[in-house]
């Protein structure tokens, strides 16, 4: 079903009796597949407003997110938590649509210093599973009226509702861009590092470490963005305060800057390589500290350390029991994004907490019928 | 403003109550004395007061919880304060209800500049949490303009912004974990150190719930290193117009500023006499702030006045030095006094696109002719959060209560120009009545389920937020 407007949406909604599996560009399947008949926001297209000088933009669901950054581009300006592109990592084809990227709260390195999908989302509008047409924030900078639902619906998977809209805050893109680099380090010494960057005032606004760079070695990156003088002056303060961790070269030729972003962000070394994926997020200096008690895994750190991509090959022996009690140990959680999915996916939830969102998955869909399964108790146990 | 009849059945269980809170509290921590408990009969909003049944202080998550069952138990509602600075009435007791205050709990309970971050328990004031961390170059961005005095439990109930919230957000894009405490009693841990709490995102949806979710004890907040420096220019334009199509343009050009701060003349007026600034007799000023090293700083400047010049300024001043910015933000930090000075007046709160400002501001004084009271404008330019401050007379009778249908109107034109109610002041009770203004039924239902939920007795800050005729039949169930 692929309903094109939001009362067409809502009368399916209203009118089915079985579960319903919610779609935007299908790109990112994630957690227990569902047997629900298929229901497809990608009919519900359209930029509705953009306001350059009051950066703001408002699109319906299902609108490809392409369509999205070429506006954005031609007015020099960009979403600013910088989603993901998940179809690399988990062999997917199809469209990215901003609604899939709201629903899946999608956002990439910038996130450390720019904030989330969710800080950016606005406002949305959405069909609960009672068939409800509901609208919550609006499309202004600032608002506090009521509850906060938006946030509520960022990552909610489809579980509470299915987004019609959404209006987003976006930020101009910095004139220029330049990356900092340095070879060799271990895991811990890199964390380190890219700590003291985050602790500066030089606005760093991506700080990665991959194992395995593009030539095998392990490499560490940091981004610089803004006026060209800027970035040059900063970048060079920070190769002062990280001497002591080895040398920094300054890469400033954007494209490769960006592509460089572009993998990290989209985590391209595990691109078609065997093994399950697994998403965690932890407080940065207790990263290296996980991933050396998981042996014959590979990492890659995003967020200064507080995002772990972990490989964990077949034969690798680190199971989903064995790292979540390596992650609960220090407190966060792990999300497995490529695997079985007819295993647990999201991270169980501590007792009150789980009342809480089962309390509000009945009250928004009664019928359990967006979605089941998913993010539910069930799937986690 | 109306709010629901005490009931008998609860003030009759006072002795109750107050004995049962003595055995789970301090003796000093359960206040019932009238003489005392009137120190918490309102918050800012100083229109509507009334004194509580009780006052309790608790001094842990633990006293919390256990004072919170009790109430749960025997059906008693609680009002959750932080210091009671609200604008907006949020902390505004019933008589049949207790006073929850969370000035005990002002410690720091850890701080952590290698993952930058400070856990503090939520009595704490805003400015302190800063003072805190501010010796290793550190800060806590959100500011509102009570930072001296106001609590961070406050700051989360209402989601407060600040001047600087362009380039830093507001306290949800700064809160990163809480310890909290449902009406029940249950204690819950939302988030902590790491970004992104698993699950739905309760803390985003508890943060902005005006304390009627829960009672947040600790919070875990993101701290930033201290920019370099920071300088404003001050622009003077002879339109709003043109001063709002400079703010765009500035937007577009690329360059972020912290703050982009808006005055118009009845304002620039009122705080020159009071303040003397030496502020350019002028139909609108802009103060717009940057941040970075000093040569970052010029080049910013450079291009914010380049753009400014194309709209013809009748006055452009740069700041060269600590003391120049200091005289350009005096003015602008003192107006809320110097409308003080002059008469009572009523702070709105409501956010526009900011596409919008000339048509609003040329309503808001078409408004101030038919309704007799004067307003001045002050406000946060940048995410078009509007500060008008309508003027009147508390002595004069019928005076507030004008005052207070103007800004209503001012409210609706918000909402109507795409807009909303509030941007960082909260609903309380001054704006629950104007709720469906901005939202349908469903809407509404949608977040009172979300109550529901959390508090299904409906304890927690009752009578705030929701129009009271449709939140009824819940608060009744």
């Amino acid at each position: 079903m692929t309903p094109k407007t939001e009362a067409e949406l809502a009368e399916i909604i209203s009118g089915t009796e079985g579960p319903l599996r919610i779609e935007g560009g299908g790109t990112r399947p994630l957690g227990r597949v569902s047997n629900g008949a298929r229901l497809s926001t990608s009919g519900l297209t359209g930029i509705e407003l953009y306001e350059p000088g009051a950066m703001t933009l408002v699109a319906k669901a299902g609108t490809p997110l392409a369509e999205i950054v070429a506006a954005l581009e031609a007015e020099g300006q960009r979403l600013a938590f910088e989603p993901m592109d998940h179809r690399g990592l988990l062999g997917t084809d199809g469209t990215p649509t901003i609604g899939g990227v709201v629903a899946a709260n999608v956002s990439g390195p910038r996130r450390i210093q720019a904030g989330a999908c969710r800080d950016f989302l606005l406002g949305v509008r959405f069909v609960d599973g009672q068939g409800r047409v509901v609208k919550n924030g609006g499309r202004v900078m600032k608002n506090v009226t009521g509850y906060d639902l938006v946030k509520l619906m960022a990552g909610s998977y489809g579980t509470l509702g299915v987004l019609t809209e959404v209006a987003l805050k976006v930020l101009p893109r910095p004139r220029s861009s330049g990356m900092l680099l340095s070879e060799g380090l271990r895991d811990d010494r890199a964390i380190t590092a890219l700590s003291h960057a985050l602790g500066s005032p030089y606005e760093v606004t991506g700080a990665a470490h991959l194992q395995r760079g593009q030539d095998g070695a392990p490499v560490t990156m940091i981004r610089l963005e803004g006026f060209e003088n800027s970035v040059a002056y900063r970048a060079g303060e920070l190769q002062s305060l990280l001497a002591g961790f080895g040398r920094f070269t300054l890469e400033t030729d954007p494209a490769v800057t960006e592509a460089a972003w572009h993998h990290v962000r989209d985590v391209g070394p595990f691109h078609g390589r065997e093994g399950d994926v697994w998403r965690i997020s932890v407080k940065p200096t207790d990263a290296p500290g996980i991933v050396a008690d998981l042996a014959g895994t590979e990492a890659l750190y995003d967020w200064g350390g507080g995002l772990i991509w972990l490989l964990a090959p077949d034969g690798s022996g680190v199971n989903a029991a064995r790292l979540r009690a390596a992650v609960a140990a220090r407190g966060g959680h792990a999300m497995l994004i490529r695997g079985d999915r007819s295993r647990a996916t999201f991270a169980p939830l501590p007792a009150p907490v789980a009342a809480l969102q089962e309390g509000l998955r009945q009250k928004f869909d009664p019928r359990q019928i967006l979605n089941p399964g998913l993010m539910a108790q069930g799937e986690t146990a | 403003m109306q709010m629901p009849e005490p009931n008998p059945a609860i003030l009759a269980k006072k002795a109750v109550l107050v004995e049962r809170l003595q055995g789970v509290l301090p003796n000093d921590a359960v206040i019932t004395e009238i003489s005392e408990t009137r120190a918490y009969e309102c918050d800012a909003l100083t229109a509507y007061k009334c004194p509580p049944l009780a006052v309790i202080l608790p001094g842990s998550t633990q006293e919390v919880s256990d004072a919170l069952a009790i109430c749960h138990e025997m059906g008693v509602p609680v009002v959750p304060r932080g210091s009671g600075t609200s604008l907006a009435g949020g902390a505004l007791p019933t008589a049949d209800s207790v006073i929850l205050g969370v000035a005990r709990l002002a410690d720091v309970l850890e701080t952590d500049y290698d993952n930058r971050f400070i856990r503090v328990q939520t009595g704490r004031t805003n400015l302190s949490v800063t003072g805190a961390v501010e010796e290793h170059g550190f800060f806590y961005a959100p500011d509102p303009s009570s930072q001296l005095a106001c609590a961070i439990a406050g700051n989360i109930a209402m989601n407060s912004g600040g001047a600087h919230c362009l380039k830093y957000g507001v306290t949800t894009n700064n809160l990163m974990g809480v310890t909290m405490v449902l009406m029940d009693g249950t204690v819950m841990e939302l988030g902590g150190a790491h970004l992104e709490a698993e699950g739905y995102d309760l803390l985003g949806l508890i943060c902005g719930s005006e304390g009627q979710l829960g009672v947040v004890t600790e919070a875990t907040l993101r701290i930033l290193r201290k920019p370099e420096g920071a300088r404003p220019v001050l622009i003077g334009f002879n339109s709003n117009e043109v001063a709002g199509a400079c703010v765009s343009d500035i937007i577009k050009a690329g360059v972020l500023p912290v703050a982009i701060e808006f005055m118009d003349r009845p304002c620039i007026r009122a705080t020159e006499d009071f303040a003397k600034a030496g502020y350019p007799d002028c139909e609108a000023l802009l103060i717009v702030e940057v941040e970075g090293s000093d040569a970052e700083i010029d080049e910013q400047l450079a291009l914010i006045e380049g753009i400014a010049r194309k709209h013809d300024p009748v006055e452009l001043r740069q700041s060269r030095s600590a003391e120049e910015s200091a005289k350009i933000w005096l003015g602008r930090k003192s107006a809320f006094g110097a409308m003080g000075n002059i008469n009572d007046y009523m702070c709105l709160d409501g956010t526009i696109p900011v596409s919008q400002l000339p048509h609003v501001l040329r309503r808001i004084g078409e408004m101030s002719d038919q309704f007799g009271l004067d307003v001045a404008n002050v406000f946060h330019a940048g995410d078009g959060n509007m500060h008008p401050l309508i003027l009147f007379d508390a002595n004069k009778p019928g005076d507030l209560e004008l005052c207070e249908e103007f800004g209503a109107e001012i409210l609706k034109l918000c909402v109507e120009v795409g807009g909303c109610l509030t941007g960082e002041h909260g609903v309380g009770i001054e704006k629950r009545d104007l709720m469906a203004h901005q939202y349908d039924p469903d809407d509404l239902a949608a977040q009172m389920d979300v109550k529901d939920v959390f508090d299904p007795k409906w304890l927690l800050n009752p009578a705030k937020v929701f129009p009271l005729d449709s939140s009824d039949p819940r608060r009744a169930a």
